[in-house]
């Protein structure tokens, strides 16, 4: 067996570098790459090569569950191009889109004894959160413009996080909204 | 997660929960976010004429700490001059509630919540000096 490449991810899976993904080349080249590395099949080997196996087969499933998440994907891609999205990083200067996001906090706070309002929310939260990861994309792919993906990407952050807040409000219908472990 | 017992008393006691009018020349909002958790924050201060600070609240989505973060600077910048208010530093924070490693960046959350409502009030002041 040859060395760990210190490559991207995406020339593990021999795939294009770029934020679109095909999902189904990706998962037909993990699903290659696993039974070819999989520690069963290093059973008959030495004790080195064993361990060099389990280091391949780690990771291939740390890339592949890198590059099948979208979020994850992007911020790897950004780093690929020297562009590292920095989510440690304080937003203060996206003050329009915080005050959405002030917003929706509130709303969902208001739709808490409301279906109906709750699932309007949700569906305005999904649309904004395709639109988001649409211009991600032009910006990642069609202008290569590193600066506004890292945008989205930040953005895309805080979207996330209330579509998970919803699915958990949801789920539980629990009331201490403003709790959560982040 | 366990969190410490003054992040804990803001955190159900929160300090100064609420909104300023936005458009009062004499109030500064500072809107932050941090991607990393999702987390956002809004501290609003009410500068006197003679620059002091005399009110402030705050309105936070987030975590026990970033409340306790945000609740903790509104009550330590009542009262101090809008200089003053912006020698706070994350660390103080930080030390004040006991933050771990992992939630620090609450506190620096908090830190630029202060320097962003200060900035909005003086871009407002110069804007309109002759209001005064």
């Amino acid at each position: 067996m040859s060395e760990l490449p210190d490559q991207g991810h995406f020339a593990l899976f021999a795939l294009p570098v770029r934020f679109r993904l095909d999902e189904a080349a990706l998962g037909a080249a993990w699903r290659a790459l696993q039974a070819q590395f999989h520690p069963d099949r290093a059973a008959h080997l030495s004790a080195v090569e064993q361990r060099r196996a389990l280091q391949w087969a780690t990771r291939i499933n740390e890339a592949y569950n890198v590059l099948r998440e979208p979020l994850a994907r992007a911020a790897h891609l950004l780093e690929l191009n020297g562009a590292p999205v920095d989510l440690e990083r304080n937003v203060g200067a996206d003050a329009e889109f915080l005050a959405q996001q002030m917003q929706w906090r509130e709303a969902l706070e208001d739709a808490r004894s409301d279906a109906n309002a709750l699932a309007a929310l949700a569906r305005e939260i999904e649309d904004a959160a395709r639109e988001q990861q649409d211009a991600l994309a032009r910006a990642c792919d069609d202008q290569q413009d590193y600066a506004a993906a890292a945008q989205w990407l930040r953005r895309l952050h805080f979207t996330e996080r209330i579509r998970a807040e919803i699915a958990r409000f949801s789920s539980h219908r629990m009331t201490n909204g403003t709790a959560a472990n982040c | 997660m366990t969190y410490s017992e003054k992040v804990l008393d803001h955190y159900e006691n929160p300090r100064n929960v609420g909104s300023f009018d936005k458009s009062d020349e004499n109030v500064g909002t500072g809107m932050v976010g941090a991607p990393a958790c999702g987390d956002v924050m809004k501290l609003q201060i009410k500068v006197n004429e003679q620059g002091v600070i005399e009110d402030a609240c705050f309105k936070t989505y987030g975590c026990g700490s970033a409340i306790a973060s945000s609740s903790l600077v509104t009550e330590w910048v009542k009262g101090k001059s809008i200089e003053d208010a912006l020698k706070i530093k994350n660390s103080q924070i930080a030390e004040e509630l006991a933050l771990p490693p992992v939630k620090i960046h609450c506190s620096v959350l908090a830190e630029d919540a202060i320097r962003a409502a200060v900035d909005d009030y003086r871009k407002k002041q110069s804007g309109s000096g002759e209001a005064q």
